[in-house]
């Protein structure tokens, strides 16, 4: 359903010249108005009226060389500075890092249907978090959690486990290094459940982290996740055009100088440092590393000097728009984000494929 | 994504039938001589009545009394070969996730269903058929008489002038349980007023809420019954975003319950009554 219909040599700039899919400077500007938008709409709209004349001063105040007095009380200010822009602020990265790994994975695998799990992220997340919950140490005297770390390191280590496995095979090609982190996730998953069974006691709390959360988002997380926010979007922004050279395929790449193995070692590296930082804050997202790219790929081509930088915009604005629903749909009660991604980005993502069926 | 949706409808299931109101499969045979308790407030109300020593083995959560016979026993997923292996003439539950009962049934094991009890009724029902059951009646009626002496002390003591606000916690994504609840209800019994109600719009009783939406109602009293499993106390609800502006971070209003006190709905309501209401009270004087 998600596959792309690639014709051979359509997608695919070969010769680094004159490429017919490079980034417009009006579409870069249109995608991040509309993202600024959807945040803005975001920041202003809320389970908790704010009159949005005083959040606009009150945003407003903030600024160098501005004084405004927006009449915001102090319970009205720790609001919205405290729980509602930090987590549209993660919200955003989030989605942003989801989509962006999406599409490099995509990239590097020739796979439509590769996403930012596919090589056992999601179960060392998971595992990671398991034994944290389970066994760690009390951290609620720690200036920072235990939780978010424990996952971040088992989703890094997944990965360089499913790439070290790939690696030893004989043929060191996208499709061994797939498999081995199939075999990865199983094995992961396995301890996990049974360490979950074990320790019953901590099952409500994984569920809860494994469900998906920006529920209580703050400052903190949005620290965690930049850094590696912002190494991740530069080296995969970088490799945008050596990754339309290795939607040829190995060989062809390598005839034209460019080494297939170690252009995806780093992509794959970076995609997964953005995967698990997202992933240690806001547990498991699923969907956003799929549609959102295949949107891209479907209303702007598949040029990967294009499909990176609007994958992370339009992913920023899907996942602030999907958690402004998850807060407010039910307000004052919440809705498991993963439950929003789903529900909306599915009918979604399947009108924008019929749409590009129609079309001549 | 899929994937992780599976143990959600599971539990969403468990919950649903922990809510089911067909009460017990009441078959009572006479005074069970060998009972296997699948059910920790079950474990609970047999140790009270006095139907301690006929217990032979109970579930992994079943922590209280110490005396009881803690196993192995997953209640999450029952075996019912390990069950069968203790020889037990009453198997009591309040779940069953799977093929409990059938099972059961087939094997001859007679069984009776405690579900999550709805109201204080419930409870005092439980006991009784529990009570029946073992051959402790007048025990199970003694304890029943004496917890709603207790509870009508209590309530005659602690009501407060203002009814004070307040926000149940049930977990750190913050769940909470509504006033509807069992939970709710023994709150009410002290005149308090729940901030999650207002949020439940599809009636399940136990909403997830934003954190906006609990800074802004400012409760005065903050009860976490996520401390075991979640670690959480008053230090690190202090330590949340924006959650010093609540009156109850502010004027020590946060309570780190007993996660399993406040989640059980055997004879211990009783203690979990006298916290709330202590602290209630504590309160009242400060404020006046």
């Amino acid at each position: 359903m998600t596959v792309t219909e690639r014709r051979p040599g359509h997608d695919a700039p070969v010769a680094p010249g004159p490429a017919p899919a490079r980034l417009r400077a009006g579409t870069l500007l249109a995608a991040c108005a509309g993202l600024a938008a959807v945040a803005l709409l975001a920041v202003l709209v809320g389970p908790v009226r704010l009159a949005p004349g005083a959040v606009l001063l009150e945003l407003a105040g903030r600024l160098p060389l501005v004084h405004t007095h927006s009449g915001l009380s102090a319970q009205e200010a720790a609001i919205l500075w405290q729980l509602r822009l930090p987590r549209v602020v993660l919200g955003g990265l989030v989605g942003a890092m989801l989509a962006l790994a999406g599409a490099a994975y995509q990239g590097v695998f020739r796979n439509p249907l590769a996403d930012p799990y596919l090589l056992g992220a999601a179960a060392g997340a998971g595992l990671g978090a398991t034994l944290a919950i389970a066994y760690g140490p009390d951290t609620s005297g720690w200036p920072v959690d235990l939780l978010p770390m424990a996952a971040f390191a088992g989703a890094v280590a997944a990965v360089a486990a499913a790439y070290a496995l790939g690696r030893s095979g004989v043929a060191r090609s996208a499709t061994t290094l797939i498999l081995s982190g199939v075999a990865v996730a199983a094995f992961l998953t396995a301890i996990q459940t049974y360490v979950q069974q074990r320790e019953s006691e901590t099952l409500r709390e994984v569920y809860g982290w494994i469900l998906g959360r920006l529920t209580t988002a703050g400052w903190r997380e949005v620290a965690l996740v930049a850094p590696y926010a912002l190494v991740s979007t530069v080296v995969i922004l970088l490799h945008g055009r050596l990754l339309d050279v290795l939607a040829v395929g190995d060989d062809e790449a390598s005839s034209l100088g460019v080494r297939a193995a170690r252009v995806r070692l780093i992509v794959v590296a970076a995609a997964t440092l953005a995967t698990a930082a997202a992933v240690a804050v806001s547990g498991l997202i699923g969907f956003v590393g799929i549609i959102v790219p295949h949107t891209i790929r479907l209303v702007a081509g598949s040029s990967h000097r294009l499909l990176g930088p609007l994958s992370l915009i339009a992913g920023a604005a899907f996942l602030i728009l999907a958690d402004l629903a998850a807060r407010t749909v039910m307000t004052p009660a919440e809705l498991p984000i993963g439950v929003v991604t789903a529900f909306f980005g599915a009918p979604f993502f399947a009108l924008v494929l019929r749409g590009s069926r129609q079309a001549p | 994504m899929r994937r992780s949706l599976v143990p959600l409808l599971l539990l969403l299931a468990l919950l649903a039938a922990g809510c089911g109101r067909d009460g017990s499969t009441s078959q009572e045979p006479p005074a069970a001589k060998r009972i296997v308790s699948m059910s920790p407030t079950a474990t609970e109300m047999l140790f009270a009545i006095g139907a301690g020593p006929q217990v032979v083995a109970v579930d992994s959560n079943s922590n209280y009394p110490k005396e009881a016979p803690k196993t192995d026993l997953s209640a999450y997923q029952p075996n019912l070969e390990a069950i069968a292996g203790y020889k037990p003439d009453l198997v009591v539950y309040s779940d069953d996730p799977g093929e409990l009962a059938a099972g059961l049934a087939k094997l001859g094991i007679p069984a009776m269903k405690e579900p999550a009890a709805k109201s204080l009724d419930d409870t005092y029902a439980q006991l009784d058929q529990l009570g029946r059951a073992t051959g402790h009646p007048a025990e199970a009626a003694k304890v029943t008489t004496t917890m709603k002496a207790e509870i009508a002390k209590i309530v005659a003591a602690g009501r407060p002038e203002r009814p004070l606000t307040y926000y149940h916690e049930l977990d750190k994504n913050l769940y909470s349980a509504t006033s509807k609840t069992f939970i709710g209800q023994l709150y009410t019994l002290l005149g308090m007023e729940n901030i999650a109600d207002l949020a439940d719009k599809d009636k399940s009783g136990y909403p997830q809420l934003s954190a906006e939406y609990v800074v802004k109602a400012d409760p005065d009293l903050i009860f976490l019954a996520d401390t075991k499993c979640c670690g959480q106390s008053a230090r690190t609800v202090a330590a949340r975003d924006g959650w010093k502006q609540i009156t109850a971070v502010r004027s020590g209003g946060v309570v780190e319950l007993d996660d399993d006190v406040a989640s059980r709905w055997g004879p211990r309501v009783v203690d979990f009554l006298k916290t709330i209401a202590a602290k209630a009270q504590t309160l009242e004087a400060v404020g006046s």
